[in-house]
């Protein structure tokens, strides 16, 4: 039953062929027995789990299409008294007072937490590499990463650890693992779901969504997670649609537009693939049209100068004082700031740090900062006016399949560049899906991403679903 | 550009941050080489354009301007790695 979409097990727990705690048992031992290869979890939290479970069980009606569905959140989404950690060691013994929006709504719709999945340091990086807790394995190779920040949701839903699990996603975190570990992520539009006791990561950027098998599934979740919240005033009064009503299997009358800018610089045998998707699309009836977005080149250095600003500043909370690691050899106020932060943060998060303070601080503000948010004006721009004439854009996910552990630890551009054709939808606030699109010739995965305007991940849906119906892709799964 | 060790340690100042002389070395190299990279943007053309800080168009989201109970106020503090006196956190001396 661990291989169930969440659709289908929400079929099966309705009609009684298991219940929800046989489910939940079945995914802990699921965990226990692989788990030990891939590192997805950093918490398992089975007492938990298996009263959530009974109490769905004893409900009994399973109304709620989440209700007695073991997932997992990725460790920087906040759990009272459950510890989170960011995976990091200043909150390695955190333990949150209250929930976030998003696991409170989930919990209310009856979903069973399994765990905290693990995550690259404060959601800073693209392999889970930075992870304090150690590094995320991709299922389809263990050499190879997960891909980041999200690898620990994306490996565990591959690995049928979870039924679907919740992500972060501020340049690529939940679409670039789930094409590393062929599965369904989504990225939602910024403001689409609540932030509210998500550990903040760059706030003009950071979204939630889900980690899926299956498109349909991601509807399901997002029906329970989405709509304005009185705590995140970024979440506009926008409506939020029954998604599932998106999910058509034709593509007339669609218009898909094609980036050739996302294609550049694309590993062959990916962008093959992609291109293939892309006739399955038109053999779907939907009419394929060359778009161009030129400022794409110029994402990657206007993404990381804001978003390393923006996490400077929201770095500054964690100050020894207030909450977490502080150290115990500090004299006066400033040793204290200055040693806690040196003991407590990673690699990554000081090189962000250092790249954001440097970005903002005198004499340098309008040359980077102020630049980067002038092109982001732009490139915001450049999107909407494509969108005037096309309903998606469809790419690939990542420029290339899941690279080696260790390959681009010690040169952070080219781990950046890991980013490329995700970070747009993040400057510009844009929802997108990656759906399993195809493997290499040494077996690893490959996701196609489809890009939507703000607000219109009813498209996304529309368009991966029927992609999703007329391929196999998706129903592969690693051998563990 | 080439980013001095002093420079460095002047940031890793400002942002609060202790470095390890290995760390000064190691991010004057990196730090240097991501913002050159990052001076592509000069390329673009910015002349009129305002900058943005946020995507969702959304201008003063207010609230009642008006004093609320916190739910959990003594589990906040109680997160405090510092002693807590009368509800307050009692921090080291300044110098």
């Amino acid at each position: 039953m661990i291989d169930l979409s969440l659709a289908e097990t929400h079929k099966g727990l309705k009609e009684k062929k298991f219940s929800s705690t046989e489910l939940t048992q079945a995914y802990l031992d699921r965990i226990e027995k692989t788990d030990d290869k891939l590192n997805a979890y950093v918490t398992v939290t089975k007492e938990i789990a298996l009263e959530a479970a009974g109490k769905a069980d004893k409900e009994g009606k399973f109304k709620n299409p989440l209700a007695g569905i073991p997932m997992n959140l990725k460790d920087i989404i906040c759990t009272a008294g459950i510890k989170t950690t960011a995976c990091s060691k200043i909150l390695e013994n955190y333990i949150p007072p209250y929930d976030a929006d998003v696991w409170a709504r989930l919990k209310n719709a009856g979903a069973v937490l399994l765990g905290k999945a693990n995550t690259d340091q404060f959601a800073m990086g693209s392999s889970s590499e930075t992870s304090y807790f150690g590094v995320t394995k991709n299922p389809w190779d263990p050499e190879r990463v997960a891909g980041g920040s999200s690898g620990g949701p994306a490996a565990s839903v591959a690995a049928d650890q979870c039924v679907f699990a919740i992500g972060t996603d501020t340049g690529g975190s939940i679409r670039q693992p789930a094409s590393l570990c062929s599965c369904v992520g989504l990225k939602v539009s910024y403001g689409r779901v609540p932030r509210y006791g998500v550990i903040s990561y760059a706030s003009s950027f950071d979204t939630i969504g889900p980690v899926t098998k299956t498109v349909e599934d991601a509807a399901m979740v997002l029906n329970v997670i989405a709509g304005r919240s009185d705590n995140d005033s970024t979440t506009p009064d926008e409506p939020v649609p029954d998604y599932t009503k998106s999910l058509k299997t034709g593509l007339k009358g669609v218009k898909v537009g094609v980036p050739k800018e996302y294609f550049e610089g694309v590993e062959k045998e990916t962008a093959d693939a992609i291109n293939q998707g892309i006739e399955t699309l038109k053999k779907l009836g939907a009419k394929v049209v060359d778009v161009s977005l030129p400022l794409t080149r110029y994402a990657i250095p206007t993404y990381y100068l804001l978003v390393k600003s923006e996490a400077s500043t929201n770095m500054a909370r964690y100050d020894g004082i207030k909450y977490g690691h502080t150290t115990d050899d500090a004299k006066e106020l400033l040793e204290i700031y200055m040693k806690s932060r040196a003991e407590g943060f990673g690699d990554e998060v000081k090189r962000t740090i250092m790249i954001g303070t440097y970005a903002l601080s005198a004499g340098y503000y309008d040359a980077f900062y102020l630049k980067a948010a002038k092109v982001r004006a732009l490139m915001k721009q450049e999107y909407e006016e494509v969108f005037k004439k096309v309903d998606v854009l469809a790419a690939p996910t990542s420029p290339f399949t899941a690279f080696r552990i260790g390959e681009k630890m010690d040169d952070p551009l080219a781990m950046y560049a890991a980013d490329t054709l995700t970070v747009p939808a993040g400057i510009c606030g844009l929802p997108g899906l990656s759906v399993p699109a195809g493997f290499d010739k040494n077996g690893l995965p490959i996701g196609m991403q489809i890009l939507a305007s703000q607000y219109k991940e009813e498209n996304l849906f529309h368009v991966g679903h029927a992609f999703e119906q007329a391929t196999e892709w998706h129903k592969k799964k690693p051998e563990l | 550009m080439k980013l001095s060790h002093d420079e460095v340690k002047h940031i890793a100042k400002l942002a609060r941050l202790g470095l390890t002389d290995e760390e000064v070395e190691k991010f004057s190299t990196q730090l240097s080489d991501i913002l050159s990279h990052a001076k592509m943007l000069e390329e673009v053309g910015t002349e009129n354009v305002e900058p943005i800080a946020q995507i969702t168009g959304l201008k003063n989201i207010t609230f009642d301007d008006s004093k609320k109970d916190c739910a959990f106020t003594d589990e906040l503090l109680k997160q405090s790695p510092q002693s807590v006196q009368d509800h307050m956190i009692k921090v080291k001396n300044v110098f």
